[in-house]
């Protein structure tokens, strides 16, 4: 089990690999979308780099409802 | 029992020739934009396609099939009656009876081949290619024709803008022949029948409909293993691989393929989607094709290959180019 803390660094570690963001700019009220410029596409990444580093289930029709990091993180701490 | 005979072919097949046929008509992303709501930018960013070709009604799958054969079989020297296995792979035949094969071998001369089409989606040549190798290494043919040929069309709403930005027509062929030597590798190919809706044409539907983002996740995580397998069973691996020519469904499922593999900087990536669009069961060959042509990729390289679509299926090989 990880820590709150621990999921959103590694959260801000897989967006930064899979689409360029910086993890300064990471945080839970953030929009994958409207603020960190994350599209649909690099959505199905991100999900299946979580699913792997955090061993949790992203079903394609859970993640329309991830719409910001603190949805992914709430997610994550449900599943794990 | 009387005991039956069974034959032996040859050691192994390799690549003679290749050829293809692109449709005249350019189809640009502007273009499209004019009749839905689209745009150049999001065509560009999320998928890669600068144009495609769409096929007019004079481009029918025979003729493109034809043309794009007579290419390959002139660029292989054989003359067509060396060839005696045709298999015409596509998935947007409409009239499913007769099938292309037979015409299509008579029209190019080649005398009386065993000859068939086969469906196996976007992932049609290379399990063609992998049906072919292995006739020839069973004795039952010695030179074999392969086409992938698509109108997909006719078989997408062309005002739909999930699907219509995306497919498009052409075609591409090869010819192989025993060799001693083996120049192609052995197919891994392969199914997920329980994800046989995502890329479907509906019951009582004239057109396909895809789940995008299902097929994208799939795509990316799932094929990775078939292509380090089918490096794996020709005994190369990533540092050894010339050209990189998967499926031209999306340049970003290539882009992250091409990542995952760790292939070296000097290895060519085929990207043909930006001109061609995704050509289904043509895409693999157009792909060689144009970086032939190109003189991008040249005799002698090796190439890793992946076909991968509705079914869904995927097959995968190593192949030496001529
Ligand atoms: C088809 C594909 C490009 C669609 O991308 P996507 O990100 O899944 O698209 P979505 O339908 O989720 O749409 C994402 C956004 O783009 C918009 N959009 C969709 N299609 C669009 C188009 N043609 N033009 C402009 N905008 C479009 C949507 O309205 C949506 O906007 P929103 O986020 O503001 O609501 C992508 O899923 C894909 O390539 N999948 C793999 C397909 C494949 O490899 N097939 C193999 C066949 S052999």
């Amino acid at each position: 089990m990880s820590s709150t803390q621990e999921i959103q660094t590694g959260v801000a570690e897989i967006l930064e690999e899979v689409a360029g963001v910086a993890p300064a700019d990471v945080s839970p009220e953030k929009s994958f979308t409207d603020d960190l410029d994350v599209d649909s596409l690099s959505m199905v990444e991100i999900a299946t780099a979580v699913e792997d580093k955090f061993g949790v289930a992203i079903p394609d029709d859970e993640l329309g409802n991830i719409k910001t990091v603190g949805d992914a993180i709430s997610y994550i701490e449900k599943n794990q | 029992m009387t005991s039956l005979r069974i034959q032996q072919g040859a050691a192994g097949a390799r690549v003679l020739g290749l050829g293809a046929y692109r449709p005249r008509r350019r189809v640009t992303n502007d273009e499209l934009a004019q009749t839905m709501d689209t745009n150049d930018e999001w065509i560009q960013s999320r998928v890669g396609i600068a144009e495609r070709r769409w096929a007019e009604p004079d481009e029918t799958l025979v003729e493109m099939a034809v043309a794009a054969g007579g290419k390959a079989l002139a660029a292989s020297g054989l003359a067509p009656d060396a060839v005696d296995l045709v298999i015409v792979a596509s998935a947007s035949l409409r009239k499913p009876i007769p099938g292309m094969g037979p015409l299509v071998a008579h029209r190019l001369g080649v005398n009386r081949p065993g000859a068939f089409d086969l469906n196996a989606g976007c992932a049609g040549f290379c399990y063609a290619l992998g049906v072919a190798v292995d006739a020839i290494r069973a004795g039952s043919a010695v030179n074999a024709l392969i086409i992938g040929v698509e109108r997909l069309t006719d078989v997408t709403d062309l005002t739909d803008r999930g699907t219509a930005v995306i497919f498009a027509d052409g075609a591409g062929a090869m010819v192989i022949g025993a060799s001693d030597e083996p120049g192609i590798g052995p197919v891994v190919w392969g199914s997920d029948g329980d994800q046989h809706t995502a890329i479907s044409i509906p019951e009582g539907l004239p057109h396909m409909t895809m789940a995008g983002q299902a097929v994208y996740r799939w795509a990316t995580t799932k094929l990775t293993e078939t292509l380090f397998a089918a490096m794996e069973r020709a005994g190369v691996g990533p540092q050894d691989i010339d050209v990189f020519a998967p499926h031209q469904a999306n340049l970003r499922i290539i882009e992250s393929m091409a990542k995952k593999l760790g292939l070296p900087e000097s290895t060519v990536i085929a990207r043909d989607i930006v001109q061609s669009g995704n050509t289904s069961a043509a895409s693999v060959p157009l792909a060689l094709t144009a970086l032939i042509e190109s003189g991008e990729a040249k005799s002698g390289d090796t190439a890793l290959v992946l076909g991968y679509g509705a079914g869904l299926t995927f097959a995968g090989q190593v192949l030496q180019l001529p």
